[in-house]
């Protein structure tokens, strides 16, 4: 899933505090899931923005919405009755459903609530670890199913640097030797030999080299 | 030969190389690169000049290696992988040669997480293996990575890193054996104070005859007092000192530990000559270059052959 | 000058807080009547947003009373309330509003006594942070309820 933070209040109060009438939409895919912009996460963020505009003395209209998935038009669409008795939108659904409502609703201001960090997984309740970079060419198949682009502090294609000890990483002992994990996985399946085999200097047009990607599916576009 | 490395001439004829180390400065002050380097000469075969050592912002390891390079004292240009993408390092190759500089250490690069600037990017765009098939590659097939042919192809003596003591152990060897495939004409490890992982690492290379492949430059770093030693055993990513070293240190009056430090060292290097595979000794005397002819005098590799 | 009555809401898990308030009642023990007592199955079903609001719709001071530690009914709600509790609190570190207003208690079903002095305390504590700001704010501007709708 696509994890994200929510951002400090400050952060949030500053791109809206001249707003009077806010519309706060959440959304119900991974942002619900690593807890930074479902439902839940919009009530808390809009009571506490209620909260900090009486303090002040001031006053603001929150309407919370969360949709299904923000990143997708058709979902995005649900905002269309309600776009107009908003000032701004605030989004705590990842950068692309920012994108999504700032792509249909021209001319209204939309502000981010959460930072967007990465692709991972949960590794246990309320932890999420970085698991996949999106390169574009996936390596998987070549080191044990454990990647080195997304895991290696320093994405090394070809083996651990000289900082791997007792199985984490120089940089801070927070974070597992990915090399560590991929040669404990090769010994495993009994194909350790296959460590000697260089992974060739990458095509990273495939990442962010060629510019921004897109993906064409002839027989669905429309 | 395959170059005109001053180091590759010494090795070919069968003898001990011994290289040094100059850390350039953290600004335009071309006298502390002289200076240092000229504490080396005639100690050393070629002198190690690195590349933003430990994420420091420095003077520029090609700008020092011309120093160098113009004082008659070959260098080995350390490149790290962190700073620069693949445009940017064959650009410095073919730059460093055509000024003469003919050695080449291909690295990863600490992490900008250790140094002054930890808040940016972290390149690797390849990473060291790359590098070296990279720098093979511009060398024998006058290729650049992308394809296209170089009209005067630099003839890089081609180095690489080793580090014996990083975990997981039972790997190292394979991955000198990953670099010897790419292409990789020496090595120099890290700093050498676990005498038996050490050989115990050489008997692993000498198995698989990757030393008759290689030439294995052993690394060693006197410690100038107890505190950089237990500053190297704790605090150094891939380190490994043992206790009875830092004990020795510890047990010796501050005033002598330097000396102490010395004999350490030369006992080290003793040892280390004694390794079948070993065929070179890199000292690492980081801002105590004036220790370097000591430690060569007396581990009995003065003076330097002429090659 | 009007002294101050300060408002508290207390969540209280109906297998202990509950039954030690009602304890502390038939004991004829005496606690503040500024303790609005709210009922939970646990003191885990206490999302934060419950306590959020009760600031929000200005209680001075909050309190989350559940089990003692490896008492809890449903095994760890208790565990779960505290570090919602303490979640909250950064929130309204947030916002500027003293995290010391919201607090975690526990205890057992007999501990009438105990309730007693906690909602002593508490009130009293809160009594001298003084209104809750939000609160405060909205009365001086008698400004409506705040519109919070959800889809």
């Amino acid at each position: 899933m696509i994890t994200a933070e929510r951002k400090p209040l400050a952060e949030i109060i500053d791109y809206i505090d001249n707003c009077r009438r806010i519309l706060l939409v959440g959304c119900n895919e991974c942002v619900t899931v690593c807890a930074a912009g479902g439902r839940k996460e919009v009530a808390m963020l809009a009571s506490a923005m209620q909260m900090d505009f009486m303090k002040r003395g001031k006053t603001v209209d929150i309407r919370e919405m969360t949709l299904e998935r923000q990143c997708e038009p058709e979902y995005v669409e649900e905002l269309a009755p309600f776009i107009d008795q908003a000032d701004a939108v605030v989004s705590m659904a990842c950068g692309c459903g920012v994108q999504e409502v700032v792509r249909r609703f021209r001319g209204k201001r939309v502000y981010p609530a959460v930072n967007t960090s990465f692709m991972g997984a949960a590794e246990r309740p309320g932890v999420w670890a970085e698991r996949c970079h999106g390169c574009g060419n996936c390596l998987l198949g070549l080191t044990g199913g454990i990647c080195p682009i997304a895991r290696c502090s320093k994405r090394l294609m070809n083996g651990p640097c000289g900082g791997s000890s007792k199985g984490k990483c120089e940089v801070s002992t927070e974070i597992d030797c990915v090399w560590q994990l991929i040669w404990d996985r090769l010994k495993e399946l009994g194909i350790e030999d296959r460590y000697e085999e260089i992974i060739l200097a990458k095509d990273w047009r495939t990442e962010r080299g060629g510019g921004p990607r897109k993906i064409v599916r002839e027989d669905l576009a429309q | 030969m395959i170059t005109d490395s001053v180091l590759e001439k010494v090795f070919a004829a069968g003898h001990i190389a011994v290289t040094g180390e100059c850390g350039p400065p953290r600004g335009a002050m071309p006298e502390v690169v002289k200076e240092k380097a000229e504490k080396l000469r005639g100690y050393v075969d070629a002198v190690n000049v690195t590349d933003n050592q430990t994420a420091m912002v420095r003077m520029s390891s090609f700008a020092a290696s011309l120093f160098l390079q113009q004082m008659d004292m070959p260098p080995v240009m350390q490149m790290v992988c962190r700073d620069r993408n693949r445009l940017a390092m064959q650009a410095d190759i073919i730059g460093a040669y055509a000024h003469g500089i003919n050695t080449l250490l291909c690295l990863s690069g600490d992490h900008p997480h250790f140094g002054d600037h930890p808040m940016a990017a972290g390149v690797f765009d390849l990473d060291s293996i790359q590098l070296i098939q990279t720098v093979k590659r511009m060398r024998d097939e006058g290729k650049f990575q992308g394809g296209a042919d170089i009209k005067g192809p630099p003839k890089m003596f081609i180095g690489a890193a080793a580090n014996p003591f990083a975990d997981p152990f039972e790997l190292r060897v394979a991955r000198l054996a990953k670099k010897v495939r790419a292409g990789v004409d020496f090595i120099q490890t890290q700093c050498i104070y676990n005498m038996d992982k050490f050989e115990q690492w050489m008997k692993g290379v000498r198995e698989r005859e990757l030393h008759k492949e290689v030439y294995i430059m052993a690394g060693v770093t006197p410690m100038k007092s107890v505190g950089a030693a237990r500053y190297m055993k704790n605090k150094v990513p891939g380190m490994d000192v043992p206790d009875h070293l830092v004990e020795r240190m510890a047990k010796t009056p501050k005033e002598k530990q330097a000396q102490e430090g010395i004999d350490i060292c030369v006992e080290t290097i003793q040892r280390l000559l004694s390794i079948e595979g070993v065929a070179g000794i890199h000292i690492m005397a980081i801002e105590w270059e004036s220790a370097v002819p000591e430690i060569v005098e007396r581990s009995g590799l003065y003076p330097r052959p002429q090659v | 000058m009007e002294t101050f009555e300060p408002v508290i809401v207390a969540f209280c898990c109906h297998y202990c807080a509950y039954t030690a308030a009602d304890m502390a009642g038939t004991m004829r023990l005496d606690y503040p009547a500024n303790v609005k007592i709210v009922r939970v199955p646990c003191s885990g079903k206490v999302d934060p947003i419950h306590m959020m609001k009760a600031l929000e719709l200005g209680a001075d001071g909050v309190l989350v009373a559940g089990c003692l530690e490896g008492d809890c009914h449903f095994k760890t709600g208790n565990v779960k309330a505290a570090r919602r509790v303490t979640y909250v609190q950064t929130q309204l570190e947030e916002i500027g509003v003293e995290p010391q207003r919201l607090a975690m208690v526990t205890m057992s079903a007999g501990m009438g006594t105990r309730f007693a002095a906690i909602a002593n305390e508490f009130t009293e504590q809160i009594r001298k942070l003084g209104p809750n700001p939000v609160a405060a704010a909205r009365k001086a501007q008698a400004a409506p309820a705040p519109v919070a709708q959800v889809n």
